[in-house]
């Protein structure tokens, strides 16, 4: 199926994908985004109003199948140095501000 | 001249001192790096521990390996434990990896000196290295303009003889355009034959490593070292590296050579006739060389830049600011993940996450996404018909030669039309590599790429040291010194 092809994208979609992606814009930064996503997705559109109905989507260029090890244990990386790279660490548990929602 | 298997020969043989040969680099990075900023980090004391090593297993006797001695920078989007990786952005900034990616392992085993880690466009994400958090790299030829990218530190560092040997990553051209504009060779191998263990994903369907290096052969010994099935990479094929080094010198006589239409239509007079001159060359050297079209390599760069931006909307999710690297300050957790991600993140990185998000998002999944894959489909198909008739196809690896710095800053299309070339064989999983043909009017590089179906690297790299045999010869860059010393 192919869907109708947006001219362009607008302002309220470059503010909701940049929730979604966990960024926030100025709102210079929202128009300088909306023009540049709206350049980029008018040149896919050669791609997006192609009639391509039956052609299979390729996802990944090889035939992925799952890959199993021995069920055997192996060290992994050591704790205290992957801890030492964190922002925050408690009791060798990385430690992350309040949850929302939850009570502080 | 094959630098680095020069210094292998010599060092093996006794005759030259690994830690010579890495002060001598040493040396031509404080030198010159202040001026061409190549390198984000010289690791000399690791470097100079490693030399040690070589030296010492030569005197024992010991074979220390088929790149002993030989000087290597990395791309700063491989891990290497204890030593900063931090991909150009101020979200990884001044991360240290507890780990080493395989391929930094299969180089440090096979006796190469790792002397640094070079700069990028941040993620891997742009065709000019200006997308670096830690500001541009320099091309060698003309310190004016851009080396290409996005590893184009790794491209430049060769390019001005600070390292004879560096890798890079590929996801739609960023091995071979650097490769083009610094006129030195440059491999993307085909998906699969090199583990991605410990290489910073950005697309993961298209990343590939590969090398640079200032000979064919020099490249061909390289990859003989890095590729081969690695348990740590599930996408890693299950085969022993391919015997490169042994094929190079076997001639193209016989050899069915497609000069691909889509991959010259488009690039400037003097590329277009840079290619034709290698097409000649092969025929004159015994191949048979006739035109061909792959019309859905037209499609491309659309669905590349629908693609690779899906998945590193995905892959650069883990950027949150709880396990590693930035954190900025606030009261929330979803706060804090938003407030790190904006301060840490450049704006080409930036605006992939937000098309790839918007490709993916409900309502334009089919029309973006689900169409880019399909053209995916036509992509492979269109190779596989040519691949009928060809061993390799011939086609221009950039559309012109280096442009100036901050030329195509504004205009992110323009930026993504330096890679129109290069991006079918990353959606395709194929082997591609330029390889220099002298200069344009400007006296910049120019480079030819050459084409092969999936585990054609055999036949690639013959046509690659054919053309290379041919080529108009191609002076190392003149190098300015630097008013700041830089890296000791």
């Amino acid at each position: 199926m192919i869907g109708p092809v947006p001219d362009a994208i607008s302002r309220d979609d470059v503010i909701h994908v940049a929730r979604l992606a966990r960024l926030s814009l100025t709102d210079q930064e929202v128009d300088r985004f909306t023009r540049h996503l709206g350049d980029i997705l008018t040149h896919a559109s050669d791609v997006a109003s192609l009639d391509l109905a039956g052609v299979t989507p390729t996802a990944h260029p090889l035939p992925l199948v799952n890959v199993l090890r021995p069920d055997v244990v192996v060290p992994s990386l050591d704790r205290q140095e992957v801890l030492a790279a964190a922002p925050a660490v408690e009791d060798e548990r990385f430690m992350v501000p309040r949850i929302l929602g939850e009570q502080a | 001249m094959n630098q680095a298997l020069e210094i292998a020969k010599a060092v093996r043989a006794g005759e030259r001192l690994a830690s010579e040969v890495l002060e001598e680099h040493l040396d031509r990075i404080a030198a010159a790096d202040g001026a061409l900023h190549c390198f984000l980090e010289v690791s000399q004391d690791q470097a100079r521990a490693q030399a040690a090593r070589i030296d010492a297993a030569v005197v024992a006797g010991e074979d220390p390996g088929p790149l002993a001695g030989v000087p290597v920078a990395l791309k700063d989007n491989f891990c290497t434990k204890g030593v900063p990786t931090t991909c150009a952005s101020r979200i990884l900034r001044g991360w240290v990896p507890p780990y080493d990616a395989t391929v930094v392992g299969r180089l440090r085993a096979a006796g190469a000196v790792m002397v640094g880690k070079t700069n990028m466009d941040e993620f891997a994400m742009g065709s000019s290295t200006e997308h670096s958090a830690e500001g541009p790299t320099r091309n060698p030829y003309d310190t004016d303009r851009v080396p290409g990218g996005s590893s184009g530190g790794s491209a430049a560092a060769v390019a001005a003889r600070l390292a004879p040997l560096a890798l890079g990553s590929d996801t739609g051209g960023s091995i071979r355009q650097p490769a083009a504009l610094c006129g030195v060779v440059g491999v993307k191998p085909t998906y699969g034959l090199v583990s991605r263990y410990g290489l910073v994903a950005f697309a993961s369907s298209l990343d590939q490593i590969g090398p640079f290096a200032t000979s064919v052969r020099d490249a061909a010994a390289t990859l003989e070292v890095i590729a081969g099935a690695d348990p740590a990479d599930s996408t890693c094929l299950e085969r022993q590296a391919p015997s490169l080094v042994a094929v190079v010198d076997q001639g193209v006589q016989g050899m069915r050579v497609g000069l691909a239409k889509e991959l010259i239509d488009g690039a400037s007079p003097e590329v277009r006739k840079a290619v034709e001159a290698a097409a000649d060359a092969l025929a004159s050297a015994g191949a048979v060389v006739e035109e061909v079209s792959v019309e859905a390599c037209r499609w491309g760069l659309s669905a590349y830049y629908l693609i690779a931006p899906a998945e590193a909307s995905s892959n650069l999710a883990r950027y949150d600011g709880v396990r590693y690297g930035l954190r900025m300050p606030a009261a929330d957790v979803e706060a804090m993940n938003t407030a790190t991600r904006s301060a840490g993140f450049g704006d080409e990185v930036k605006r992939r996450i937000m098309l790839g998000t918007f490709a993916l998002s409900a309502g334009y999944y089919d029309a973006y996404y689900g169409q880019a894959q399909r053209v995916r489909t036509l992509v492979l198909e269109a190779f596989a018909a040519a691949y009928g008739s060809f061993d390799v196809l011939l086609g221009a690896t950039a559309p012109a030669t280096a442009f100036q710095l901050g030329a195509k800053m504004a205009d992110p299309m323009q930026m993504y039309l330096s890679d129109v070339f290069t991006i079918p064989s990353n959606l395709a999983g194929h082997p591609a590599m330029s390889v220099p043909w002298g200069v344009g009017a400007d006296g910049l590089p120019i480079g030819v790429q050459v084409l092969a179906p999936a585990l054609g690297e055999e036949a690639m790299f013959r046509v690659a040291a054919a053309i290379e045999e041919a080529s108009p010869p191609l002076a190392a860059p003149e190098l300015v010194p630097s008013e700041v010393p830089h890296g000791r």
